[in-house]
């Protein structure tokens, strides 16, 4: 380890200027802090900063009065003991179960019309299995969080010797050791690194979702901490401020060696995140457990109820309102036979009667009676709704969860529906808010161009390239009549065969290279020697394998190199270089070495270059330097840098490419890809020592302008620079997204992006997945406003964006052709202007008019904040979807939260309703499964509805006819099961199998997922009709069945009808006529299908037969058996209700069929006559009109081109509109 | 890159798209599972198979360079030799329950076989997770609705027919003599008529027969506005008293008549034995006795199970208030028919009761003098008696609502067949008829 450790001492603090500058003598400057300072000024020690750390001691922490928590982390709700009390509270907590409870508690007093064990048992039972749902959930909790807690780390254990201990054991005050790519375990003072200078990387992609790495540092007085051996008798005192959220701040001291030093953020390493291009780090555990940070952070995420049932709560309460109406009607109604006419009845001994039906005090009764009537009519709410629900929505996240269609070979990952109660609203969204980076990209560069001396090289097409030349060639070929499935499945045939063809040919595997996609003999394999501008080519490839800031890794194993870079396309320019023959080979720390290797034939030679100076990126240059010496003490400067940022700093002799290199990297943007320019600069000496000279001063200069003076500075020898060339990079996009966007446009989604990227990348990006297009008219909104400006310049940046988003208002308002599509781009300092009160409506009515949306520079919060105003705005239901922990408060806040799980953090995923792990299931996601799931559940509700007020009215009516007095016509056991048993199966197969169409068609007509945003299934026309259907059959069922059975004998044998036998009956009708009404709803009917639904009714002759067995059943004796089975009247009653009962509705479906079909009747004709097999153009056609007008997307793209060729070829558009008519 | 997930789908699609809408076709059904069977092993030109990791040594170059995303693979091959625990290296903190599983399969593995983890997540194929099981989707085809609408029509029109015949072939004679009875010095005092025990409650109708009613003919008794229905009067009885002697204590929920004044219970005790009605018939035609069989007036199964044979009625009707009929205490309950038959509680408060049964033929114009008493109190609440002589068919009694209830859903079904075929005609649509498509119909709404 040790040897290993002395290659990888390097003092990057040497190299680096701007970000990882350390004053050497000096505590000055918030940022530096290396010295002792006094505690007097700082607030440790005060209230709210009372933490102390013993380093190295843990032992302190394990007793009062330090004990701290243990670093064991807790995410479940409940535990053994607090399982039972809060799970039942959260239970009850739904008002219809409150009132079931209520009800049940009721039963037991003889207030109740039932007996009590009918109350209870299916309240138990629905409560039961809610409770069981939630233990489940809790339990895969707690195994995650044991999987946590569980993990080993280094801990110090004495005597220099460090051992392996679950993370769950750490204490405050351990020294741990975190090695290369592992999680820190708790929040860490940083005391050394493998590096000399005690600097370390850290990947925060957990806590923030950036993905670029960040420098920690170590003190200086705890660098020589750098062995095992040397925290033998390491003490310390750490006293700071108390656990807070606060991701950037800390402020605390380390009191070593009688010596007191302030210890600031870059010391300190937050749980979560990854320790990167470092070997190992030693730190000291601060905060454990819940105190740190990131669990400080962590925030319950809100708990999200669909739209669907919010409305079903509103629908529910109506009911609630008709069940306490018709109460009262029948309380009232009670009251005044009790008053009139209950002395006249001798027979019920009115003489002796209670006060629940006293004839003196009928007011009270009444009331009494009230609450029987509440009871008695229960069955108006169904109970088992929201059991069913949780239960159809379990088995349709299970399908989700199943689906291999989302299955993600690569990563191994499936979809998974994190919480199942949004499954329906995955159908109903209208906008959707992406992340970029990670979501629509795989934050992985592929070198693919260059251009180099005015000369383009890269035969290979981006993504974007292929697919538009495909399309446009399709698009010539044929008529628009060919569907754009059609164009992407050739595609992927053709791909697969060209590399099929590849292969077989023999040539090398360049084309698999991680990060490396070139494509030019004229430059591979030497060939660039024989190029005109070798020298050019050479410079270029030296430029990319020299300006940089990576570290070169060996594999031990395959002698392999890879490399660290700090960004993905530095990474990727590394690999470029190595491939055309210029191996970036070693660092040290003052040279980089390089093997070249000219053609393929020579050997490789081995170059050492100096590093005299490297002046890295940052966001502000835009640009990064080294100047270095060549093995001839030549002085180089290299420079690659934003064109723009580039192009101006030119020397008037380094212009000589710039026309052609404009050229080129507008083509490359075109083509979706990410450019740089390359540019050099030879320097004398002197020029370059008397430079260095000013640098060195700015350099040591202390002060608040230091920055200021060191870009001054370096903006001096960044001039007069020759232009080389220029880098094309393809940030990746994942496998299928400009396909997702295109076809999710289609579905009619809207479509916004929110990155942090610069706007530039943002812009190819949009380009790269079509969100933008040439002669789309580009709306940009930004301000120039800085960041420290005063009040009246705020106002004034303000004003003129509120000006601006006038004038594109206005833009659009005038705009008359109806084919124009507008894009919005807006960067995060003017959202944070638009994101206001006055102005973010203004800001929402231009961003909706616009077709596609691009915000850049978004922070986090803002992602969250536009989120709820694209919510709150529209009112309609927004996806978010994300992959870094960036998104979590967009995933959050939007209606519908979707996690990428792709390779790294799980923050976003943690926070998100579903995850998949690449962005294009999202299109399955929605279309298929929102789809259906949002039919199965809008029709399942409405269904219950119906079922549950055919049930309950009848219960009602009857009460009319018994005096009001609470007499049920059915047994108790009918009116348990009823809910429980005989009606549910069916429905909830209908929730968990229905499909209108099937999967493959919900993909190929997208415009039918319309009908979710549109609620076409759970409007007030649908719900109330279900609703009338309900009282409509409850009526027929009930008055039919009084007439048949009034007074005349039912059987032969001269016998009557008792209550008994009617109720049984009209139970017997109830259960034909919603089973055969549910089987009417169904248009898909698996076996699983048939055996519910006339399981159902068998199941209920079972019941009946058997519990007529029973001598319990009282009056149902032998009922079925002796009494209601012979007679013919029983089963001509039970046909002719079911029959009058289902009659309208079907009325009401061969009506809309026939004359008013919806999109999926239709296409389910097509299908049921194979007209799609036999008459397959009208099939495509079909397909590719079932689409949104899109303004963005491929097809867009397309429709624009072919407009264009239209505009140009008049004649030939007649002739296609009468091919559409044929 | 056509990565293998895509190249399946599109594959999938396409095939499906031939044999679309077909998906009862067992043969597709099959096609189609092969196709989805296959799909992880199909490519193993391009895919390293499973198997194929475990000789490192001899495949892996040769996989590298085949396979689409060798990136990948590189990228799992430079990760195994490292000599840490592989999950300390790879999850990170929080874990998606998938990805624990996940990272759980890989960390066990250990012998460098997490290569395979991805696969062993694979949710297995079924029909039935991947919701592609068969189904039938039967559609409303105008000739499916006509048919079903003619069907219906067909099969309810004459069994409305018939169940008219046969309701019309009951005969049935109702005779309301509640009123009659009362002598009519005592109309206005009815009550007090009924009340009065010395008054004799004698009473004398004649019937005239207006049809040939063939025997059985059925003698009920009608009450009207009488809640047999009444929550409190349904509750009010004792089952297990009824059906076992042992039980005879047992007289929970027969409030408010459970116990004569001396706490002794009643059996059968409750307010609906209490009320059993009591008035009485006898029938003679011309000086000949028509003798009424109150036997097997009952369900057999009340007889034989719910009352039992070696119950008798004890304290009954001993209290202060006499209610109805008194009981032979003599005569077990199984035997007492008339009350067995009343305490089948009428669901509604106008309700007939099987009285007992005429086993003669009587003949059109023949005059049935009745004897009765009225002994029953229907005055204090204002019910009507009545009583009934009634034939009864197949069907039961004289119903006539079934059958034109029949009748009419029948006849509006037929109606509906030709309205619907009408509709078919005067504005055919094709079926599948893609012009109907919203985005046909509406091109400009969209």
């Amino acid at each position: 380890m040790a040897r290993a450790r002395k290659r990888d001492r390097l003092r990057w603090s040497k190299l680096y200027t701007f970000s990882c500058f350390r004053h050497p003598h000096t505590d000055e400057g918030g940022g530096g802090g290396g010295g002792p300072s006094a505690a007097s000024g700082s607030p440790v020690g005060g209230p709210g900063f009372s933490r102390v750390v013993h380093c190295n001691n843990s032992i302190l922490h394990r007793r009062k009065p330090l004990k701290y928590p243990t670093n064991y982390i807790s995410t479940t709700k409940y535990n053994v003991l607090t399982f039972l009390p809060k799970a039942i509270f959260e239970q009850f907590r739904r008002v219809a179960n409150l009132y079931f409870l209520l009800t049940a508690i009721l039963s037991l007093t003889p207030v109740c019309p039932f007996s009590p064990v009918s109350m209870i048992a299916p309240l138990a039972f629905v409560v039961g299995l809610s409770m069981i749902k939630e233990a489940l959930e809790d339990w895969r909790r707690f195994m995650q969080d044991m999987k946590v807690n569980n993990r080993k780390v280094s801990v110090h254990k004495g005597d220099g010797e460090f051992g392996f201990r679950h993370w769950e054991d750490l204490c405050v005050g351990d020294v741990v050791r975190v090695e290369k790519d592992q999680f820190f375990p708790a929040d860490l003072l940083l005391l050394s690194s493998s590096y000399e200078d005690g600097i370390c990387y850290v990947e925060t992609m957990n806590l923030d979702g950036e993905t670029n790495l960040k420098l920690k540092r170590s003190l200086e007085v705890t660098l020589p901490l750098e062995e095992d051996e040397t925290y033998k008798d390491f003490r310390g005192v750490i006293r700071c401020e108390d656990p807070n959220p606060s991701l950037y701040t800390f402020i605390g001291n380390l009191e070593y060696e009688r010596q007191i030093y302030s210890i600031d953020p870059f010391q300190i390493l937050l749980r979560d995140s990854k320790l990167r291009n470092t070997a190992f780090i030693y730190g000291v555990v601060i905060f454990t457990g819940h105190d740190s940070k990131v669990m400080q952070n962590s925030t319950e995420s809100p708990s999200k109820r669909s739209r669907i049932e919010k409305k079903m709560d509103l629908v529910i309460y109506i009911l609630f309102t008709v069940l306490v109406l018709i109460s009262l009607i029948s309380s009232i109604g009670f009251a005044v036979r009790i008053k009139l006419d209950l002395p006249r009845w001798w027979y019920l001994q009115p003489e002796k009667s209670n006060k629940l039906d006293d004839p003196t005090r009928p007011a009270l009764s009444g009331i009494f009676h009230l609450i029987t009537a509440l009871i008695l009519y229960g069955y108006l709410i169904p109970i088992s709704l929201y059991v069913s629900i949780e239960v159809v929505k379990v088995a349709q996240a299970h399908f989700i969860n199943q689906d291999l269609h989302m299955f993600d070979e690569e990563t191994g990952n499936t979809a998974q529906a994190r919480t199942s109660n949004l499954n329906e609203e995955l159908g109903q969204v209208h906008t959707i808010l992406s992340d970029k980076t990670g979501t629509l990209t795989c934050n992985q560069m592929d070198f693919l161009k260059c251009s180099i001396a005015g000369v383009s090289y890269g035969v290979r097409a981006s993504e974007v390239e292929r697919a538009a030349a495909k399309q446009m060639a399709s698009g010539a070929a044929d008529d628009q009549d060919i569907s754009l499935e059609d164009v992407w499945e050739n595609t992927e045939d053709e791909i697969q065969l060209l590399e099929g063809v590849n292969f077989s040919a023999g040539n090398t595997p360049k084309t698999s290279i991680k990060g490396f996609s070139f494509e030019d003999n004229r430059l591979m394999q030497g060939n660039w020697t024989k190029e005109p501008n070798s020298n050019m080519v050479l410079l270029f490839f030296r430029i990319l394998a020299l300006c940089h800031t990576a570290i070169p890794e060996v594999n031990e194993e395959t002698g392999a190199l890879t490399y660290e870079a700090e960004s993905p396309d530095e990474g990727a320019f590394l690999v470029a270089a190595r491939e055309f023959g210029f191996e970036f080979s070693k660092r040290t720390q003052s040279s980089i070495f390089i093997k070249e290797k000219y053609t393929s034939s020579n050997g490789t030679i081995e170059r050492e270059f100096k590093i005299l100076n490297l002046l890295e990126f940052n966001s502000k240059r835009k640009r990064m330097t080294v100047i270095l010496k060549d093995e001839d003490d030549r002085i180089f400067l290299l420079c690659k840098g934003a064109d723009t940022i580039i192009f101006d700093r030119l020397a008037k002799n380094g212009r000589l490419y710039e026309p052609d290199t404009t050229k080129h990297l507008n083509e490359y943007g075109e083509a979706g890809l990410r450019t740089l320019a390359l540019s050099y600069r030879m320097l004398e000496e002197s020029e370059y020592a008397s430079w260095n000279a000013e640098f060195l001063q700015a350099k040591t200069s202390i002060g608040p302008d230091r920055e200021l003076q060191l870009e001054r500075v370096a903006d001096l020898i960044e001039r007069e620079l020759i232009l080389v060339g220029a880098t094309a990079v393809e940030d990746k996009l994942q496998t299928g997204v400009p396909q997702c966007i295109d076809r999710l446009a289609q579905a009619g989604l809207k479509i916004w992006v929110l990155t942090g990227d610069k706007m530039e990348t943002a812009i190819n990006i949009g380009y790269a997945c079509s969100l933008l297009r040439q002669g789309m008219k580009r709306i940009s909104l930004s301000t120039t406003a800085g960041d420290q400006v005063a009040q009246d310049a705020q106002k004034a940046a303000k004003e003129s964006l509120m000006l601006q988003i006038a004038n594109g208002s206005q833009m659009v308002k005038l705009e008359k052709d109806p084919d124009a599509a507008f894009a919005l781009i807006i960067d995060g300092k003017a959202l944070t202007f638009a994101l206001e009160d006055d102005m973010k409506h203004m800001f929402l009515n231009l961003a909706t008019e616009c077709a596609s949306v691009i915000c850049c520079r978004v922070s986090p919060r803002q992602k969250a904040l536009v989120t709820r105003l694209v919510k709150e705005g529209l009112g309609k239901t927004t996806l978010a979807i994300g992959d870094g922990a960036n998104d979590v408060g967009m995933i959050q806040e939007a209606d519908i939260g979707v996690g990428i799980s792709g390779v790294e953090g799980m923050q976003a995923v943690m926070a998100s309703d579903f995850s998949i792990s690449q962005f294009r299931f999202l299109e399955r996601l929605l279309v298929v499964h929102g789809h259906w799931c949002y039919k199965r559940i809008a029709q399942m509700i409405c269904y219950f509805f119906y079922k549950n007020i055919t049930f309950g009215l009848t219960i009602f009516y009857f009460e009319a006819f018994a005096g009001f007095s609470g007499q049920s016509v059915y047994d108790d056991w009918f009116m348990l099961l009823f809910n429980v048993v005989l009606t549910s199966l069916p429905v909830i197969s209908l929730g968990v199998f229905e499909q209108d169409v099937s999967a493959e068609i919900c993909l190929q007509f997208p415009a039918l997922y319309q009908q979710g945003p549109n609620n076409l299934f759970f409007d007030w026309y649908r719900i109330l009709g279900w609703m009338g259907n309900g009282l409509y059959s409850s009526l027929a069922i009930f008055f039919l069945n009084i007439c048949i059975f009034y007074d005349q004998a039912i059987r032969s044998g001269g016998q009557t009808a008792d209550m008994a036998s009617v109720g049984t009956t009209m139970f017997s009708c109830i259960i034909w006529a919603v089973n055969i009404q549910i089987a009417l709803t169904m248009s898909h009917f698996t076996w699983i299908q048939h055996v519910f639904v006339w399981g159902s009714i068998g199941t209920w002759y079972v019941f009946i037969i058997a519990y007529g067995m029973a001598l319990k059943s009282r009056d149902n004796y032998q009922i079925m058996l002796e009494v209601l089975g012979p007679a013919p009247l029983y089963w001509a009653a039970t046909l002719l209700v079911t029959a009058a009962c289902n009659i309208p509705y079907l009325i009401h479906i061969s009506y809309q069929r026939s004359c008013n079909p919806l999109d999926h009747h239709v296409i389910q004709e097509i299908k049921y006559l194979r007209k799609d097999v036999e008459d397959e153009t009208m099939w495509k056609r079909e397909r590719s009109k079932a689409r949104q007008r899109t303004k963005i997307g491929f097809t867009a793209r397309v429709d624009a081109k072919i407009k264009q060729i239209k505009g140009r070829l008049h004649k030939k558009s007649p002739s296609l509109t009468i091919h559409t008519v044929a | 890159m056509a990565s293998d997930p895509a190249g399946d789908e599109g594959g999938g699609c396409r095939l499906r798209s031939i044999c679309g809408g077909c998906d009862s076709d067992p043969d597709v059904v099959l096609r189609r599972l092969d196709t989805n069977t296959s799909a992880p092993t199909a490519p193993q030109s391009a895919l390293p198979s499973p198997s194929s990791s475990s000789f490192p040594n001899q495949q892996e170059p040769r996989l590298l360079f085949l396979s689409p995303n060798p990136s990948k693979q590189q990228a799992r091959k430079s990760r195994k030799p490292r000599d840490q625990p592989p999950a300390l290296a790879e999850s990170p903190p929080f874990l998606g329950p998938g990805m624990a599983s996940n990272v759980a399969v890989t960390g066990n593995a250990g012998s460098g076989a997490d290569g395979d983890a991805p696969r062993r997540n694979r949710p297995k194929y079924s029909k039935f997770t991947q919701q592609e099981l068969p189904a039938c989707k039967p559609i409303l085809t105008p000739k499916w609705v006509v048919s079903v609408f003619f069907l219906v029509g067909v099969i309810f029109v004459p069994v409305g027919v018939v169940s008219l015949l046969a309701a019309r072939d009951v005969v049935e004679i109702i005779d309301r003599y509640d009123h009659a009875c009362v002598p009519p010095n005592m109309t206005d005092n009815k009550l007090g008529y009924i009340r009065n025990q010395t008054i004799s409650k004698d009473c004398t109708r004649t019937l005239r027969v207006k049809k040939d009613m063939k025997q059985p003919i059925f003698v009920y008794y009608q009450l009207d506005n009488f809640y047999q229905n009444h929550r409190r009067y349904v509750k009010s009885r004792n089952d297990a008293q009824l059906r076992d002697y042992k039980k005879a204590n047992q007289t929970t929920s027969c409030e408010p008549e459970r116990f004569t004044a001396d706490g002794k219970p009643i059996v059968p005790c409750g307010l609906i034995a209490w009320s059993l009605f009591n008035d009485t018939y006898s029938f003679t035609r011309s000086n000949e006795n028509l003798t009424v069989d109150k036997k097997d007036i009952s369900w057999k199964s009340d007889r034989e199970h719910k009352f039992a044979k070696n119950v008798y009625p004890s304290n009954f009707q001993n209290g202060a208030l006499i209610g109805g009929k008194m009981l032979n205490a003599s005569i077990p309950l199984s035997e007492q028919e008339d009350l067995i038959v009343w305490m089948r509680t009428a669901a509604l408060p106008t309700f007939r009761k099987l009285y007992g049964r005429i086993s003669v033929d009587l003949k059109v114009n023949d005059t049935i003098i009745v004897k009765l008493s009225n002994n029953y109190n229907t005055y204090s609440f204002g019910g009507k008696k009545k009583l009934v002589l009634s034939t009864a068919t197949w069907l039961g009694g004289k119903n006539e609502f079934l059958g034109f209830a029949y009748l009419i859903v029948g006849g509006l079904c037929i109606f509906l067949a030709f309205a619907f075929t009408l509709l078919y005609v005067i504005k055919p649509r094709k079926l599948g008829d893609h012009n109907y498509l919203s985005w046909n119909r509406h091109p400009s709404g969209r």
